[in-house]
């Protein structure tokens, strides 16, 4: 153990995780309720997500909020990612202050002045709203996370492996496609993975932008919760933490096993 | 080192002129889909809601009078511009309301960023002194509840902080207070919430300035008679000031305009501006007054995010 950790620091850590964790604990544990109030415990039981799935709006809400997750983080991370090599690669251009500040101001921007704005947007252009809207407007505002991301990974990238490819010949768009990309690809991934997870819990600008027929997970959750607090919305939150949790752990195992191989691989050839 | 490869390689100079045109043309490209996306659905947008800030309401669809239109000509556009109304801002600043849901919302967001740094900080500064071996699995950790959704944390807190909730059963039980407390709809759970929710944007900007430190400096002076306190004001504190600044704003801005908040914890009581835009848009229809408010919030925001993107963008020259 470190002599400089000390006993203030782990302190302040576990008091921190605590106050992280505790209320999604809690949240978790009275899902399996068998009470109908929240707070008070009246026993183990799964029936909660029996009705769960057995409440229809809920189900289609799901359908809704995967499909657009999942368009849309996929546009979102292509669209990011070009944005990302703009900003690492291409210094000097036209309107590179305007751009860079295109892509940093989403991620600040309060989520009503986003909703509005691109409601009016679809609006003044004629779209009717409702699944293609939402997935448009998840898209443009997950892309500036993903080009975050990406582009921390570019930052830090040795380019001297791109030139020696170059040098040896390979055309930039080969080079790209060959040693830039598989380089960034963790980088690429997670920036997916954010995209994703952002459109899966944004209500406010799913709010503003989608219209009958397009009810997204969110929307369903929040208009239940004005209406009263249910352990089946508690379920319904669970099954998707451990949906997101599998995800994350899945991911970063993956990842540092790719690591570990690749330190091995570094070690057998400055062997061999 | 990339300077190094960038002056020793020759490939600029030797590459063929057709394979540097398709470069230039592929490199074209590269910037122009993304910033042309950008352009479109974020910066147009608020030109939109700019112009429709000026319009009045109207029954039809879409709920306004058309203002600054085409459809009449150069001229008639030009004739618009004597015609504008500022009406729905003076209404903003006649009536108290507005006013004092912008200076709540900046007051709440402002207080809420100082207990985010604070409770912040030691966690950012435990986890920079972690050993090595752990601090990727604490750096998880942080994350990992961002990934859970924003709104399903928020309404955990429902269950806690209701006067028949959790933690007043606890209190209740252990004899520390002797009446529930009421929390639920009222500023002190608007605090809880935004602490809470935005925790992991302030700890892991922090995280990284207080990683990159040189801690022998501290050593330094301590062995020189500096007392840790002074030590960390003197030392600790300025280096970490990148971070704490990104923290900041990465808190603060968002905070200003938030909605699910205030909306869910801090009941009716309670007034925030972005509760104020979707109330005059979802419950009033009123298209014209919620763009005027989404305008001057934009003003009163322009300048922090003005100072986010340039903290970022010299973040990213230092990384180089």
């Amino acid at each position: 153990m470190n002599a400089t950790w000390s006993r203030f620091n782990i302190t302040s850590i576990v008091l921190g995780f605590a106050f992280l964790y505790l209320p999604i604990v809690l949240l978790i544990v009275f899902s399996f309720n068998e009470s109908k109030l929240v707070t008070v415990w009246g026993g183990f039981s799964t029936k909660w997500y029996v009705s769960l799935f057995h409440n229809q709006g809920l189900m289609d809400a799901t359908w809704v909020t995967a499909r657009v997750g999942v368009i849309s983080a996929t546009v979102a991370t292509v669209l990011g990612t070009l944005a990302a090599i703009t900003l690492t690669r291409y210094t000097r251009f036209k309107g590179r202050v305007l751009f860079s500040g295109m892509v940093f101001a989403p991620l600040v921007m309060p989520e009503v002045i986003t909703g509005l704005s691109l409601l009016l947007l679809f609006v003044a252009v004629g779209l009717d709203r409702g699944f293609f809207t939402v997935t448009l407007a998840h898209i443009t505002f997950t892309m500036c996370f993903v080009a975050v991301v990406v582009q921390s990974r570019l930052v830090s990238f040795d380019r001297s492996l791109e030139e020696a490819a170059m040098d040896l010949g390979a055309p930039p768009v080969k080079t790209f496609f060959q040693i830039t990309l598989p380089v960034i690809m963790p980088a690429i991934i997670s920036g997916w993975m954010l995209a994703f997870t952002l459109s899966l819990d944004d209500l406010v600008i799913a709010s503003f932008t989608s219209g009958p027929g397009a009810t997204t997970l969110p929307m369903k959750i929040y208009s239940q919760v004005r209406l009263g607090v249910t352990p089946e919305i508690n379920a319904a939150c669970t099954i998707l933490i451990a949906v997101v949790a599998i995800g994350v752990i899945i991911a970063s195992i993956a990842n540092k096993r790719r690591e570990v191989q690749r330190q091995r691989d570094e070690q057998a050839a400055q062997r061999g | 080192m990339t300077d190094i490869a960038a002056a020793v390689s020759p490939s600029a100079e030797t590459t063929a002129l057709p394979s540097r045109l398709a470069q230039g043309f592929i490199s074209r490209l590269v910037i122009i889909i993304p910033y042309l996306w950008l352009l479109f659905f974020f910066l147009v947008p608020f030109i939109i809601v700019f112009k429709i800030s000026l319009s009045q309401t109207a029954i039809s669809m879409p709920p306004y009078t058309p203002v600054l239109d085409f459809a009449d000509g150069i001229s008639g556009f030009l004739a618009g511009f004597r015609e504008l109304n500022f009406d729905n801002y003076t209404w903003l600043t006649q009536d108290a309301l507005y006013f004092n849901a912008y200076v709540t919302s900046v007051i709440i967001a402002g207080i809420s960023t100082v207990l985010t740094l604070i409770v912040g900080y030691p966690i950012a500064y435990g986890m920079a002194r972690a050993p090595a071996s752990v601090r990727p699995t604490l750096l998880m950790l942080v994350i990992l509840p961002f990934w859970t959704s924003f709104l399903i944390r928020v309404y955990a807190w429902i269950g806690i902080l209701k006067p028949e909730g959790l933690l007043n059963q606890v209190l209740l039980a252990t004899g520390i207070i002797s009446q529930p407390l009421i929390i639920l709809n009222t500023y002190t759970a608007i605090f809880i919430g935004i602490v809470y929710s935005y925790l992991p944007f302030m700890v892991l900007p922090l995280y990284s300035s207080l990683e990159k430190m040189d801690y022998s400096l501290i050593e330094a002076a301590k062995d020189l008679g500096c007392p840790p306190t002074s030590a960390f004001w003197k030392i600790t504190f300025p280096l970490s000031l990148p971070g704490v600044i990104a923290g900041c704003l990465l808190v603060f801005i968002p905070a200003v305009g938030e909605f699910v908040i205030p909306d869910l914890l801090g009941g009716s009581q309670t007034l925030m501006i972005g509760k104020t835009l979707w109330n005059e848009f979802f419950a009033n229809r009123d298209w014209p007054v919620s763009s005027a408010v989404a305008v001057i919030l934009l003003l009163l925001l322009i300048v922090p995010i003005m100072f986010f993107q340039r903290a970022q963008a010299r973040a990213q020259e230092q990384d180089k």
